[in-house]
């Protein structure tokens, strides 16, 4: 397999698993996060879900950007947008991410010329 | 119906501050090791795999899958990224996922990036890339079923290291009344179940990308260059 096609074929992959295959995510909590709910139970109220009880996330702070466009994987909070969502966090990781190796990479070949200057 | 159904990682609050501040420092000084070695990781040939691989990991990050009624676990892809891309370019690929969840999705607290990235970037990579390259040497590893049985252990392993992380820092300075033996408990339960599918994903991610193009596996590259210089 050439290199594009691999790479084009990997992209595509990764973009159908945030874009689609997030759909079919379980919405039950990880791991993680249900032994920090031990303890406590969910209730509905007029302000939204409430903890009851003593666990660890009655301790946890609410998010410091949970406001922001993007929070909790929707568009702007809209239900049935975590595709979208999770479309443009590939395109941002991987924007971020080639940028920092695409930097690290020109480092090292500038490594010698960079020292004696 | 949980709080929080796409939280993914810690939150802020559940580590008291100086606990927070030492894995923020100690995070920071394993990402600034990470970015000076991942140079000998790296050139413009691997550029592109690293890139789609951090994607990758952000991708299957997504996708909870259940593991017992009520619970779930997702990928941390430390492993994966180690194989595929080596080590350190492993770890710095774990940092980026972790910011922009924590940056852009509100997923992760800010000051919990230090205590995230200490258990998914720095413990999850390292275990799983101590497990790969103890099994390297195995002539089975060099077969595909066996290569793919060796990602399924470094995953597992991963996954156990990164729970090992969070319960280290719920000792130092957790909050809530539960008590050690008993979150540290439920945590290995679940994160064995959740290894299993950190096991199942590594294993088939790395042979897919060792069956297309070997040449790109950094795990592979190692091994062959060692082979050479014998």
């Amino acid at each position: 397999m050439s290199n594009r096609t691999f790479l084009v074929v990997f992209a595509a992959a990764t973009l159908l698993i945030a874009g689609v295959v997030s759909y079919g995510a379980s919405s039950s909590p990880d791991g993680l996060d249900s032994a920090t709910l031990r303890g406590c139970e969910v209730v509905e109220t007029d302000a939204g879900e409430e903890l009851l009880g003593d666990c660890i996330a009655r301790h946890a702070t609410e998010h410091r950007l949970a406001g922001s466009p993007l929070a909790d994987y929707a568009v702007a909070g809209r239900d049935g947008t975590g595709g979208l969502a999770g479309v443009v966090g590939v395109l941002v990781t991987v924007g971020v991410a080639g940028a920092v190796f695409l930097v690290i990479a020109r480092g090292r070949r500038d490594r010698s010329a960079a020292s004696a200057g | 119906m949980d709080v929080n159904p796409v939280a993914m990682h810690m939150s802020d609050g559940i580590v008291n501050a100086p606990a927070s501040l030492l894995f923020g420092v100690i995070a920071i000084g394993a990402v600034a090791v990470a970015a000076v070695r991942a140079r000998s990781e790296l050139d413009e040939r691997t550029v592109p795999l690293a890139g789609l691989v951090a994607a990758f990991v952000f991708a299957a990050q997504m996708v909870n899958f259940p593991i017992l009624p009520g619970v779930s676990g997702h990928l941390l892809g430390g492993a994966l990224a180690a194989i595929l891309v080596g080590p350190y370019t492993g770890v710095l690929c774990l940092t980026i996922v972790l910011v922009v969840q924590a940056l852009l999705f509100a997923d992760g607290g800010v000051t919990a990036l230090g205590t995230n990235i200490t258990n998914m970037a720095v413990l999850g990579v390292a275990a799983g890339y101590a497990v790969a390259v103890a099994l390297r040497p195995m002539p089975a590893a060099r077969r595909p079923a066996g290569l793919a049985v060796l990602a399924f252990l470094a995953g597992f392993a991963g996954t156990l290291a990164a729970a090992t992380g969070f319960v280290i820092e719920y000792a130092m300075g957790g909050a809530g009344s539960g008590s050690l033996g008993a979150v540290a408990g439920y945590l290995y339960g679940t994160h064995a179940l959740i290894g299993v599918g950190e096991g199942v994903i590594t294993a088939a991610t790395v042979a897919a990308v060792a069956r297309a193009r070997p040449d790109l596996v950094y795990l592979l590259r190692g091994a062959r260059l060692r082979e050479v210089a014998a």
